[in-house]
């Protein structure tokens, strides 16, 4: 099986939350409640156990391109769908110690709901804050990137359900080769703040979850230069290392005197 | 201005007729309550949502790390004094170990809500994640604690034999080994995460987490009357180290030691760090002939070793909600910019 990922585009995105609903009723994801945030049309606010797409709303005093819109302030406002990153090297399967989160066949980290154990490790060593426990239920939940769906040759709920096309669903290499393309036809057209976020030089490697997005990442709580949670590892243990060596010698110490 | 922002739907219609006029408004709209809005922008966040997940443990795990670095030092303590002929305090640090490897697994499992959950952790094993390592450890030191009492106590018990004694040393050893790792696996473990305060605090967590453990058992073993020169020695050199460790928290000044330094988790860091750190160390230097004053020196130095682990936990969850103490990390150029 093809390697598959999610492009997804805040320039071409509407809004509609279209991705949102597919997403929870496919997955039978329970309701987040009603909540009033006032940041914008943005009233779920950040990816959970039960939100796995997440429409962003951000208001920005900049102009949208070469867009003149007639007010004295510049304005712009931008809509993008978030999701689970698929990283590469992901920090969630890194530290899951039962298991449970694995690597699928077409390049996805998929949590298996019967061999997770809650114990809420993945869920501190994301480092894009996307896998959350589910209190109720005890285990953790995140994007299955429809591992379901895939396996039987379709498309994920929310790619499908999206009628802008701002998530198309493929093939990696071909998403991103797209992507390029997309961002070269938006600074041709003025828009010239449009980048890919898709971390690939940092230790993540790269994500199965491509965007093209307006200005600094950062404004979309993206991290600028994610790093899996593994990387300390050496310094953490030799840390802890020379603390070990350091009590055993007070230890001799104090009943060697 | 604010005459003309009010909200009627006279306004409204006057706003409407002139946008279909002229294309465009010449006047300010209307001014919402609680405007201005947050605006996602690269210095705030997108709207200063926290980009990271908080830690979703609940209290039983910090008195964990606490039970089980306790036990931990105390096999490594039942270890050496075997080894000196201190059979007398061995015997106790030895039932203090196997108590925590007792109570432990009990703290895990309320964490994770039933019993049967815990053994999916013994499914795989997983160098990688310091939570697989931990939990083999706590399998391997329980199991090698209890046997080491149970060889302890039946040699006491008349039934020692050459094979027995063999036994009980490789049990000690082997506890001893897995104690250290038991003692120390929580620090790198909140080091190997994404939590700034966490992650940028992954050399110095384990030295914490150790003092407070070895400190912990020598007081636990004074406080069942063990108050000899060793465990003075060790209350004295712990605690002097839990001074160095606060003021060096508190010297550096990082944006990412915030969570350390204000608020209700910077507080309980500090009054864990007091408590253990100088008050302790006073009480053994100035009364260090009082029995009583040792008592309390002890008490203290557990109680700020249990505060320790609370307050560490705290501080990763107000870290976890900043979304510029992870900005920071990642862009170190900007971090003159941003700092308020």
């Amino acid at each position: 099986m093809a390697v598959s990922a999610f492009l997804t585009d805040a320039t071409l995105c509407i809004g509609c939350k279209a991705c949102e609903v597919a997403c929870k009723e496919w997955n039978h994801i329970p309701a987040d409640g009603f909540t009033f945030t006032a940041n914008s049309y943005d009233n779920t606010n950040n990816l959970g156990a039960s939100t796995w797409r997440h429409v962003l709303f951000l208001e920005q005093p900049t102009p949208l391109g070469p867009q003149v819109t007639g007010t004295e302030d510049p304005f712009r406002w931008i809509f993008l769908s978030d999701v689970c990153k698929h990283c590469a090297n992901a920090g969630c399967l890194e530290a899951c110690p039962t298991g449970a989160i694995i690597r699928t066949e077409v390049g996805s980290v998929y949590v298996q709901p019967d061999v997770c154990n809650g114990c809420g490790y993945c869920v501190v060593s994301c480092p894009f804050g996307v896998v959350d426990k589910n209190h109720e239920v005890g285990t953790a939940f995140k994007c299955t990137f429809c591992y379901d769906r895939q396996r039987e040759g379709l498309m994920p709920a929310c790619a499908k359900a999206c009628p802008t096309q701002s998530i198309r669903f493929g093939e990696i290499n071909d998403l991103r080769q797209q992507a390029q393309i997309r961002v070269e036809q938006l600074k041709q057209r003025g828009y010239s703040d449009a980048r890919i976020y898709d971390p690939q030089e940092t230790s993540v490697g790269g994500t199965h979850a491509l965007f093209v997005i307006l200005g600094e990442p950062e404004a979309y709580n993206f991290p600028p230069s994610p790093e899996v949670p593994t990387i300390h590892m050496k310094s953490a243990w030799s840390a802890a290392l020379i603390s070990a060596l350091a009590v055993l010698l007070v230890v001799g110490l104090a009943f060697a005197l | 201005m604010a005459k003309e922002t009010q909200i009627t739907e006279d306004r409204l219609d006057a706003l409407r007729e002139e946008a279909a006029r002229t294309g465009k408004l010449q006047h300010e709209g209307i001014v919402p309550v609680a405007s201005p809005f947050p605006k996602a922008i690269s210095a705030t966040s997108y709207n200063g949502n926290p980009v990271l997940k908080a830690p979703t443990w609940t209290w039983q795990v910090p008195l964990y790390f606490f039970v089980g670095g306790v036990a931990g030092i105390s096999a490594v303590i039942a270890l050496v004094t075997h080894v000196s002929g201190n059979v007398g305090l061995m015997r106790v640090a030895l039932w203090i170990a196997l108590a925590g490897a007792l109570i432990s697994p009990p703290l895990l499992i309320a964490d994770l809500g039933r019993p049967a959950r815990f053994l999916n952790m013994l499914r795989v094993f997983k160098l990688r994640s310091a939570m697989s390592i931990g939990a083999w450890t706590l399998v391997g030191f329980s199991s090698a604690a209890a046997l080491a009492v149970a060889c302890h106590e039946l040699s006491l018990g008349g039934y020692g034999n050459g094979a027995l004694i063999l036994l009980e040393w490789l049990a000690e050893i082997f506890a001893a080994f897995s104690g250290l790792i038991l003692a120390s696996y929580t620090s790198v473990l909140l080091g190997m995460t994404a939590i700034p305060v966490w992650s940028e605090n992954r050399r110095l967590v384990p030295a914490v987490f150790l003092t407070g453990a070895l400190g912990s058992a020598a007081a636990m073993l004074e406080l069942l009357g063990f108050l000899i020169p060793a465990t003075q020695f060790i209350g004295i050199v712990t605690s002097t180290i839990e001074t160095i460790i606060a003021i060096i928290i508190e010297w550096r000044d990082r944006y990412v030691d915030r969570p350390l330094r204000e608020g209700a988790a910077g507080w309980l860091t500090r009054a864990g760090s007091a408590v253990a750190g100088p008050t302790s160390l006073l009480l053994r230097i100035f009364w260090s002939h009082s029995p009583g004053a040792r008592y309390i020196a002890a008490l203290c130095f557990v109680a700020g070793a249990l505060i320790a682990r609370y307050a560490w936990i705290a501080a990763g969850r107000v870290s976890s909600r900043d979304p510029q103490a992870l900005f920071q990390i990642q862009r170190p150029e900007r971090r003159a910019a941003t700092v308020t």
